[in-house]
Order: C-alpha cells, then structure tokens, then sequence
C-alpha cells in the first residue's frame, strides 16, 4: 500500500483513507455533521494493535486473520513476543487485502493503543493521515498533531460496563475487535462463528461473555467521531480452493505430515517448540511418535534411530540446539543417512535474542559440522512456503538419502497467513519403508550410484548385510583408511549434490529482467524484497528480485541471470561480517567470483521495512519517504530499540 | 556448471576404470530389489523368497575382530555369536549398535544389519529403532567411556523412558581406544595418561547408576565367564524394557589383570548372586529378590569385585507399549481415516 500517494489528512480532522480505488471525498466535513456513512472500498489496510500481552491482542488479531482468510482475501500478521515471561509490550499486527499481500507492511493505517505506552512507542508508524483508535481510559493524546485521525473511546470502561465486575477488564480486546467489525464493515456472522469456535468447549459462559464483548464494541456509535467507514473489496479467488489460516511453524509441521514423516525427536526451544509440539500431539493419529529427548544430542540421534530404521524423521531446533547437532549431522552426512533438520533461527550467537528474527545460521547450516560433510540447505520463503519446502526436504532427503536442513525463522514461524489449502490429494506421500529383500552383491555405499539407505528387516539373500558407519568405508560399509577409498567415498558424497544442483529449477526473476540491479533474497526476507521491487520500478528504477529456496547446492544457470544485471544485492538479516557482505553474499561471490555481488544486511532483530531494503540498496535516494528514520526507537520492548542497529544498518549500506 | 572448478580427480580414476561414477543412467537406480514386497505389514502377496537357512555362526560372522590379542571383548563376541546361534532369530531382524570404543567396533564383527554409530549416542539412535520397529531386535554395545561419561545423560534417559533393548557394556575401566585415559570407572589411584600420579575423582558405581535411572534389567557379569555371560544375555533379551549388562572385560593393553580378583582361573573368586526362588525355605530368605530395588543397591554397595548376577529387574511398562497404546486409543477414536482424511478435517478447522 506504501506506493500509493498518501491522502493528505484535512484540517479538523476527517476520514482516513487506507488504500484507496475510490478517490477519497474531501473529508472536511466536521464530525459531527457527518452525513454519508456509505462504506469506502479499500483494496488494502494495515491494522496495528498495541497493548501488552495479557490483554490478548494476539487473539483479536489471530481473529482478524483468520477472518480474512474465510473471506478470500489476502492476509499477512505480523508480531512481536516481549522475552520476558510475564508479558509486557507487545504489538500484533494484521495486514489485509484485497490482492497479494507480500509483506507486513511498513506503515499502519490504523493504530490501536491501548496505553500510553503503546501510543508513545508506535505513533511513528501510524501513516500521516491514519486514525488513531486510543482507549481514551489509559491514553491521552497530543490532539495538536495534526497528522492524524483521532479516535477516542473508552475501552476499558466500557467493556467492564458490559461484561460487568468478575471479568474486570478482560475482554477489551474482543471489544477493540466489535470497534473494528463496525469500521471495516467486517462479516459479523463469521466473526461471531469465529469466537465461538475459539472459546466454545469447556464453558459456554466464555464464549457468552467474548460475545458479549463484541457486541458492546461493534454497537459502539463509533461513527461519531470517524466520518469514514470502510470495506474490502472482494476479488474472488480463482484458485477456487478454499483459503486456510496458520502460522509458519504450523504450517511446516503439518507439510511434514503430508511429506510421509511420521517419526522425529527434539528438545524445546523458541521459536522450534511449537512445532515439536504440534508433531507430539498429532503424529500418533498417523500412527506415528515424537518424541521429546533429553537433549538434542539425543533428539538427532533419535531421528537418526528412525531414519535409519527406514521411517525418514525430523529433528529440529534453533541455532543453540544446532550446534549441539553438528556431530550427529555429519555421521548422517557419512553414513549417508536421510534426515530433516529444521533450524527455526532467532538472533545469536548464544541465547542472543530469542525472540527476535534474524538470518545468521546459514554457514551454520551449510558447513556445521566437521570434515567434508555436505548436506543440503533449503529456505521458507513464506507460512504457505513452510508447507511445501518441507514436502521438497523429505522428497530430496529420501532420493540422496542425504542430511537436509531447513532454514525458517522467527517471523516466519508465528506470523499467520492465509493461503489455498493444499490439495492433499496429490501431495499426500506413503511413509511406510522398503523392505523388499535385496538380491545378492548389494552394496550400500556402491560408488557406482546414488545408494539410498536399506532399513534393517531386509533380508540380503546372499546373507552379506551391510554395515552403516560414520567410519570411512568402503563399499560395503568396511572400515578403511585407504587413501583413494576416502577421495572417491568424498567425491561421491559431493557429487550427489552436484547432481541434484541440475535438478533444481532456477527460480524465476521477478520485476525487471535485466537492468541494474537485482536483488536475491533467501527465507523470510521474501515478501519485503518483492514489495521493495514493486515501488523501486514504480520510483523508475530497473530493478528485479530473485528467490532462492534451494540455498545449497544452488541451482545452475544462476550465473546467466546474474549477467543481465549490473549488480547483484542480496538482503539478509545477518551481519556484514569481517570481509564485507552477508552470509548469502559471501557464498555467492566464492561461487561465481564475481565483484559486482554485494550485499545489504542489518541485525536489528526486525524483519526488514520496504524502505529499509530501498535505502540500503540506493544509498541517498528514497530517504524522504516517511515510515522510516534511523534514529527512531522502534519500541521499548521485545522490539527493542535499535538505534545503533539501525544506523548501522545504514550504514553498511550495499557492501 | 561452467563456474565450477573442474574436480581435481575423478573417483572413477581411482576406483574403477570402467565405472562412470555419475553418469545420467546409473544415477537414479537403487540397488537391485527383488519384486513385489512392501513392508512387513503390507499385505502384497508374499514373493518366492528363497527358504531360510539355520543361522549359523559362520552366517553371523563377519570381519575379524581388530582387537589386541587377548582383549577380553573377545569372549563377549563369542557369547554373544552363541546367543544368536542358539535363539535362531529372523537374520534381517538382528541389528547390532554400538557408539565409539574398541567395545564398539562390536557392529564390524558381526555378520547383520547394524551401524557404527557417533562417542557416547548410541542409546537414542537404537531407542528411535527400538520405537519405530518393534519387529527388530535391537542390540547396542559399548565401553565405559561411552556409556558412562560421554553417554551418560543418555543412559539415564534411556533407563527412565524404558525404551526396550539390550545393550551390552564392556567396562574395562579405561579408555582403550584412545590409548589409557581415566575412564569414569578407573578406580582412585589408577595411574593413567590423564592422571599421572593416580586418578583422584570418584568412580562411577554402575550399578547403583542404572538402578537410580530407572533401567528395568539390571545384570553384571565377567567376560571369563562365557556361560554367565550368555545366560544375562538370553534373560536379558527375554526381558520387555531397557535391558542393561556391565561386563567386567579386560584390557590387556592398558590395564591388564584388573579383573583377576574375580576369576577363579587367576585366584580370585566369581560370586554369583542367588536370586530368590520363592520356595518358603529358611535359604530362600537370604537369597536377593531382583525386584527389590534397595536390595539391589546395597549388593551395589559391596566393594570390589562385587557380586555378579541379576541385580535388578521390574516389569514397569515400557515407552515402546505406552506411546502404542496413546496411538491406538487415538487412531480409535478417528476410527480409522485415512491420512489423507485425517489432515483434510485439520486443514478444515483452520478455514
Ligand atoms: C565426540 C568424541 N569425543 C572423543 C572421541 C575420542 N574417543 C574415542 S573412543 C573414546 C573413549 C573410549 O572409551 P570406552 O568407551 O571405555 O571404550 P573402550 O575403548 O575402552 O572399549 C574416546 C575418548 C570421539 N571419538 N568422539
Ligand atoms: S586397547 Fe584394550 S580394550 Fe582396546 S582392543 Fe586392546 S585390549 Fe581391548
Ligand atoms: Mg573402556
């Protein structure tokens, strides 16, 4: 939405107009004298609430979410976790439209404070123009800004009001939801559906009291105040598949599910656990186990116990657990042992930031480990991505019978997406292992070809069984330090690899073909570089973006893209490091040897702004387009302040 | 692949002239299978396989052992090939596991499914096998080093969880493999290469270790002692639940006649433990009932070379039948769906 010309707020106070197809009214009309309560159609909003955690602004935002999904539009969330255990700051933040909604969105058209605090802390990414919805209880505003829209409503009060005493202020959140049902025209059938399905089962009293609360807020004569109302226009999908709504971590653990993994092992740790967690409660319907180890020494080596006996299983963590699996990864690397590696990456080193985003386990995932130990990295462009990659893992593990990793990350694991529900019907892969008996001469690590792994319980029927082993071996599995053993057992270890790289498909270059610059992005960074793309063309920019999802081996062919564009910038959230360039950049300039790869990286613990992508990648142009400054305290929380980061982002610039 | 370095030296030059290691047509080709079935368990028509032979421990015997002459984990492999002779088990079923040790290098010496595996990890890679496939028989060896210090968290587990299998330690209270370290069992003053003037820190008592863990089978044994090792091998193979044999077994090498206050042949004396047989006799009360755990710890307590024998051994369910029972009152109450139906009604609850 950032591309479209802000409408400029009129004095007094008036309509704000989200992204707007109808030309907004000249809004000067005093509230009070407010005649037309026609809706706007609006193709795109930004919805930001902020409040603390406890006041469950994740569920009214999950709601929001979730309700776009059912309605066919297009829906991206976006939130931040404070660290501490008991609550405190948070912001949920929903972005909803009517075409594709590629990132979180920059700027808010709409801001929710339910504090002070929240107001203080996020005035800065309300668009000029946008409406400030406050619980006029707790904030008090400077009515002197004249940049926005100012909406008032005491949302503590009234809902004590409505839900009477016991609940205290429990359930403003569903209020604030009944507020935003009025102003967005939302569908207050499927809404009022919604809530009953989350809190229906165990008490009807709560879904009474939740519906209560909605009531009291959508009735709300809100229109005294907001001369606008707004609704989305609707472009019906035409995939025709219905829309399903999850967050990233769910939607990997259940693309698992659909891959044929039935099997696997972890040990808590954020951002990994819920996925564990979802694998724990659901895998025994698919007549599975996960099972949470002691450590994660012991939850690889308990996956390895499953691949090996033929049932090809997950393990996972974030960076910390990683690297207590390094060992055991490079064993799956000799014995040539298929696995699934999730590495839901936060901010490190060491316990770092663990409940902020950033992109710096790459190398770990490409080379941790030990010796020679190839293994295969791919990345989760987005929730629906989660999906897919994890059916591209397991595909790809049982073909090489090879270690592979998958990269996600904070943002992605528990921001919620609506995406078409996946036709299971032809994605569906059967788990059960291969037992089929094996003539005689059977070799498990036969130089000749690509070997996949023989569970036990197969009977070799020259009785000569093979023998699997993190010693080098030969090709029946015998130990040997046979110095051409171990050069042709690496050879073939790596060029498995190579032989995959030319399966691979080069991923399609989006906006400009060939031109100046293009960026290549890996995981998360996906929607913000599209968006960046789209208003760099629109700013006359030549400039396109290519994805990779298959970050080791690369796919060939890159090299003839690269060509067609002056330079190459890749975007990460990881540091510049010693020599200059992220971690993507730094594997592409030692492939391609090519100076003219660069890169722009920050390590703000933030998923990236479009802006902030645009700068970094055009020094000195586009520092004039509001919803970014350097200097500006992104919060006092869990999104902490990152001032230096951010300079610094800046200034590491394209390098 | 233009940019790719050429590859310094084609495997193919070095192994076999008339092998193209990554040619397009011998890539995707598994090895040679015989037709038709699919896991146990599928109901596809039985193939003609070819009628089972008496396993022999000529089938069961694969490389020749790397050990030094005279290693006492010899005799633990010859008790081991008796055990597996004399039960006449499915050969495909048998897998043999092991972490890293000269104990460890057991997996080689055996002729059968089985894998070489990571210091000190073994316990859960064979847990995942004993989990995912309850038709395998699941064996694991190890040392000392492997299992009590590097491995230790994981045995505690291993025993806590009851995950079902047989694992076989051969304490030779030093590190072997690794030329004479201080093991966790080398007793205080051992002079090693790690504690030149004699090790100083408490050993580890194995037995109280595993009883404390939780470990349901509990047995020590003598690697002279080839029957008594073969009779705790076959009870504990017997027995549903984590099945766990200390074996006292001799480095020549590095700490040659540890052993010898415990072998009658060497003048020390093997003392058994009478278990009780529960026959109402005076005699009976003196005898050790294996499921008293506190007995069981103060045979534990006895001071070198202790007792042999079953210390321990309880029928606590094991997580292999629990997490079976959570799968099948789950897959009851879905009654039956298919994969397909059972995440197509997930999917419709996120809708
Ligand atoms: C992670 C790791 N650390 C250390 C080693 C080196 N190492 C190999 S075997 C061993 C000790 C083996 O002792 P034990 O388990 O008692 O077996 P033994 O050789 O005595 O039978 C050590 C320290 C290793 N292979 N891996
Ligand atoms: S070093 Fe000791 S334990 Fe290892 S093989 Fe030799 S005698 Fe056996
Ligand atoms: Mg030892």
């Amino acid at each position: 939405m950032n591309e479209t010309p802000v409408v400029k707020q009129a004095e007094g106070g008036s309509a704000a107009s989200p992204t707007s197809t109808a030309t907004p009214a000249s809004g000067a009309s005093p509230a009070s004298e407010r005649a037309d309560l026609r809706p706007e159609n609006i193709q795109d909003a930004v919805i930001r609430l902020a409040g603390n955690s406890q006041d469950g602004i994740q569920t009214a935002g999950a709601f929001l979410a979730r309700l776009a999904g059912r309605s066919d539009h297009d829906v991206m969330t976006y939130m931040t976790i404070p660290a501490t255990i008991s609550g405190g700051p948070s912001i949920f933040q929903v972005r909803i439209g009517s075409g594709e909604v590629l990132s979180a969105g920059d700027e808010a058209d709409f801001l929710v404070a339910f504090y002070q605090h929240s107001y203080q802390d996020h005035l800065d990414f309300l668009r000029e123009g946008g409406v400030l919805l406050y619980d006029s209880d707790n904030v008090e505003p400077n009515l002197d800004d004249k940049r926005f829209v100012y909406v008032g409503v005491p949302i503590t009060g009234l809902t004590v009001e409505a839900l009477g005493g016991t609940a205290k202020d429990k359930g403003k959140n569903i209020f604030v939801l009944g507020l935003i049902a009025k102003i967005f025209n939302l569908d207050v059938e499927k809404l009022k559906k919604l809530i009953t399905e989350k809190f229906g089962g165990k008490d009807q009293s709560i879904v009474n009291t939740a519906l209560m609360a909605f009531q009291a807020g959508y009735a709300y004569p809100v229109g005294n105040v907001l001369t606008k109302h707004y609704r989305f226009e609707h472009f019906p999908k035409t995939s025709g598949r219905a829309q399903i709504t999850m967050d990233g971590n769910q939607a990997l653990a259940y693309g698992l599910i659909a891959a044929g993994v039935r099997y696997g092992a972890g040990y808590p740790i954020t951002p990994w656990s819920s996925i564990m967690e979802t694998l724990r409660r659901e895998l025994p319907k698919y007549d599975g186990i996960f099972v949470q180890a002691e450590d994660e020494l012991g939850a690889v080596s308990l996956a390895l116990g499953f691949s090996y006996s033929g049932y090809l299983a997950v393990t996972g963590s974030a960076g910390p657990g990683i690297s207590l699996k390094a060992e055991a990864i490079g064993w799956a690397s000799m014995a040539e042992i298929p696995l699934i590696v999730c590495n839901i990456q936060r901010g490190g080193p060491s316990t770092g930031l663990p409940t902020n985003v950033e992109q710096s386990d790459l190398h770990q995932a490409i080379f941790g480990s030990h010796g020679d130990s190839p293994r295969v990295v791919l990345a989760a462009a987005s929730v629906e991505d989660c999906f897919y990659i994890a059916i591209e893992a397991a595909r790809i593990a049982r073909k090489y019978s090879t270690p592979v990793f998958i990269l996600s990350d904070t943002s992605l694991a528990t921001r919620i997406e609506a995406f078409d529900e996946p036709d299971l019907s032809k994605l569906m892969v059967d788990p059960k292992p291969d037992l089929t008996p094996r003539e005689g001469g059977f070799k498990p690590y036969d130089l000749e070809r690509i070997t996949q792994h023989i569970p036990p319980g197969t009977r070799i029927l020259d009785g000569k069984y093979p023998l699997i082993g993190g010693l080098e071996h030969d090709e029946m599995g015998h130990p040997t330090g046979s110095p051409k053993l171990h050069m042709a057992m690496t050879a073939k270890r790596r060029n498995k690899l190579r032989k995959l790289a030319e399966e691979i498909p080069v991923p399609e270059v989006y906006g400009d073909q060939e031109g100046d610059t293009l960026l290549v992005g890996w995981g998360s960074t996906y929607g913000p570089i599209h968006d960046a793309v789209k208003m760099g063309r629109e700013h006359g920019e030549k400039i396109g973006a290519l994805h990779l999802r298959h970050v080791h081996p690369l796919p060939n062919g890159l090299e003839k893209i690269f060509a067609k564009f002056k330079r190459v910038v890749t975007v990460e959230m990881n540091d510049q490091g010693l020599y200059g360039y992220g971690q993507l950049a730094t594997i592409l300039r030692a492939r391609y040897c090519e100076p003219k790869i660069q890169s722009v990286t920050k390590t703000d613990g933030l998923t990236f702004r479009v802006k902030e992508i645009l700068q970094g990648v055009f020094p000195g142009k586009f520092v004039s387009v509001r919803g970014y400054s350097p200097n500006r305290p992104v919060s006092g929380n869990g999104e902490q302040d990152v001032d230096v980061a951010r300079a610094e982002s800046i200034a590491q610039g394209a390098g | 692949m233009s940019m790719l370095p050429a590859p310094n030296l084609s495997p193919k030059e070095l192994v076999n002239d008339d092998v193209d290691l990554m040619s397009e047509t011998n890539m995707t080709t598994a090895s040679p299978a015989v037709a038709g079935n699919r896991q146990s368990g599928s109901d596809s028509p039985a193939i003609a396989e070819p009628p089972r032979e008496k396993l022999t421990k000529k089938a069961i015997t694969a490389d020749h052992p790397t050990w030094c002459p005279g290693c006492g984990d010899f005799a633990v492999l010859a008790a081991f090939y008796k055990v597996l002779e004399k039960r006449q088990l499915d050969h495909e079923k048998i897998v043999t596991l092991a972490g890293i040790g000269c104990s460890s290098r057991f997996p080689y010496f055996v002729n059968g499914h089985g894998a070489h595996y990571i210091h000190g990890r073994a316990v859960p890679l064979a847990s995942g096998i004993s989990l995912a496939r309850p038709d395998l028989h699941v064996f694991l060896f190890g040392g000392d080093g492997d299992g009590f210090s590097i491995g230790g968290n994981h045995l505690d587990h291993g025993a806590r969880k009851n995950i079902n299998m047989t694992y076989f330690i051969m304490d030779n209270f030093v590190y072997g493999l690794t030329k004479k370290q201080t093991s966790p069992t080398s007793p205080i003053g051992f002079k090693s290469k790690t504690d030149p003037i004699g090790a100083i820190d408490q050993p580890v008592n194995p037995m109280k270790k595993l009883i404390a863990g939780g470990a349901t089978f509990i047995a020590r044994t003598h690697a002279a002692q080839v029957n008594h090792m073969i009779q705790m091998i076959e009870r504990a193979f017997d027995h549903q639940g984590f099945s766990v044999i200390e074996c006292l077994s001799e480095c020549v090498e590095f700490f040659p006649d540890v052993f010898d206050p415990a072998n009658p042949k060497k003048g020390g004396s093997f003392e058994v433990i009478q278990e009780k047989k529960w026959d109402n006799t005076p005699e009976d009360d003196l005898r050790h009932d294996v499921t008293d755990e506190l007995a069981a710890y103060k045979l534990a307590s006895l001071p070198f070379p202790g007792v042999f024998g079953v210390f321990y051994q309880s029928d606590r369910p094991t997580k292999n039948a629990l997490e079976k029972k959570w799968i099948e009152t789950t897959r009851e109450k879905i009654g039956g769906a298919s994969d397909v139906e059972i995440l197509r009604k997930t999917f419709d609850r996120m809708k």
